[in-house]
């Protein structure tokens, strides 16, 4: 089955990845701004960074047939660093008529500070003045409910944010419900130890069904397999859940959410038409 | 045709039964070291005690143990938090 995966780190990976994600179905994928495993010093390694995301993956993942996306933000680790956030926010337009970018992210909260979520605010203006999508990290372990709680008050009190153009990720069984029944895209990240188990994510998916659910392997430098979303795909098989159901939430949603950037010009494999979902 | 719950335990018995034996082994060894070096630090304690809540969940009702475990090993929503940061 062809699938997305909306979230995974690329420039983490090494290049045979990319060639066992494309015979695993991999047909594109988004690969969000993240932390490097290193706090970076300067703006211009961020320009660098977001040069490799723009320019540099793209072409490494088009010799294997996969179409490349990616979002642009200084990470919640970093956002620590409220001065160097600022330049890096000032920044990002030199990069957002890039063909592949598609928002702004993985914006977010990672120990629920002050600082964090002064950055996180500055995001969404951003975000707002370039019309952007925005994608969003949620934190990991005893601090995720009271992070997800704080972004969800600062996505519902600024009347400018249109949910159905936010997708929150990394939920878990205690954030899934709040995420959707606010209106917005909730992310399912399939990663050992401190996220979602392909058996839990496919839990969710009968829980909740699969409007607004997609589902990454975040790929990252840290201990995770870039081809999890494979492993959701079997398990939900192994279930009997319908193969449109598998689809909708692999490839489907991950197609109407992306479409709602100008920058997603995506071409089917099936038809050759693109952003079609026949 | 959705699973039935004998299908589901059928299929699930020897991985569900695997890692109940990796708490269980897990605990032994925590209780042996506890022995031979002294007990639990204070932080440990309670720790140790969010395990125990953690299995009393897994051994009660209902069909949202995993959103209740999730809860407990969550720090609580503080909703002042805005007032409290000064944003």
């Amino acid at each position: 089955m062809d699938y997305i995966d909306p979230h995974i780190h690329m420039v983490s990976r090494i290049t045979d990845d990319y060639a066992t994600l494309a015979r695993m179905g991999c047909v594109a994928m988004s690969e969000p701004a993240f932390w490097a495993g290193f706090d970076r010093g300067s703006v211009d390694g961020f320009r660098d960074y977001f040069h490799q995301l723009t320019d540099v993956e793209p072409r490494r993942a088009a010799q294997y047939g996969i179409q490349h996306f990616t979002w642009l933000c200084i990470n919640a680790k970093e956002a620590e660093n409220v001065s160097l956030s600022r330049d890096v926010i000032a920044m990002i337009p030199e990069f957002l008529d890039k063909p592949n970018v598609l928002g702004i992210g993985e914006i977010g909260l990672n120990k629920n500070t002050k600082n964090e979520a002064t950055i996180f605010l500055e995001h969404l203006d951003l975000a707002v003045e370039y019309n952007q999508l925005i994608l969003i990290h949620t934190p990991h372990l005893e601090d995720k409910y009271q992070g997800t709680r704080m972004i969800l008050d600062m996505l519902c009190s600024d009347s400018r944010i249109d949910p159905s153009r936010v997708l929150v990720d990394h939920v878990e069984e205690h954030t899934i419900g709040e995420v959707l029944d606010r209106g917005f895209w909730a992310g399912m990240t399939l990663y050992p130890v401190t996220k979602c188990t392909p058996e839990r994510s496919a839990d969710m998916i009968e829980r909740f069904g699969g409007e607004r659910l997609l589902a990454n392997s975040a790929g990252d430098w840290g201990p995770s397999k870039p081809t999890a979303v494979p492993d959701l795909i079997f398990e939900m098989r192994r279930r009997g859940l319908s193969e449109s159901l598998i689809r909708k939430v692999v490839y489907g949603n991950p197609i109407e959410f992306f479409s709602k950037s100008e920058n997603f010009r995506f071409v089917e494999r099936d038809s050759g038409e693109a952003g079609s979902l026949s | 045709m959705p699973r039935t719950a004998d299908q589901i335990l059928e299929e699930s018995f020897l991985d569900v039964r695997a890692k109940l034996l990796a708490v269980a082994a897990t605990l032994d060894r925590i209780d042996r070291a506890a022995e031979q070096t002294g007990g639990l630090s204070e932080a440990q304690v309670n720790r140790r005690a969010q395990v125990d809540a953690a299995i009393e969940i897994c051994v009660g009702d209902g069909p949202d143990r995993a959103e209740k475990l999730q809860r407990l090993f969550s720090r609580t929503y503080q909703p002042e938090w805005r007032t409290t940061m000064h944003l």
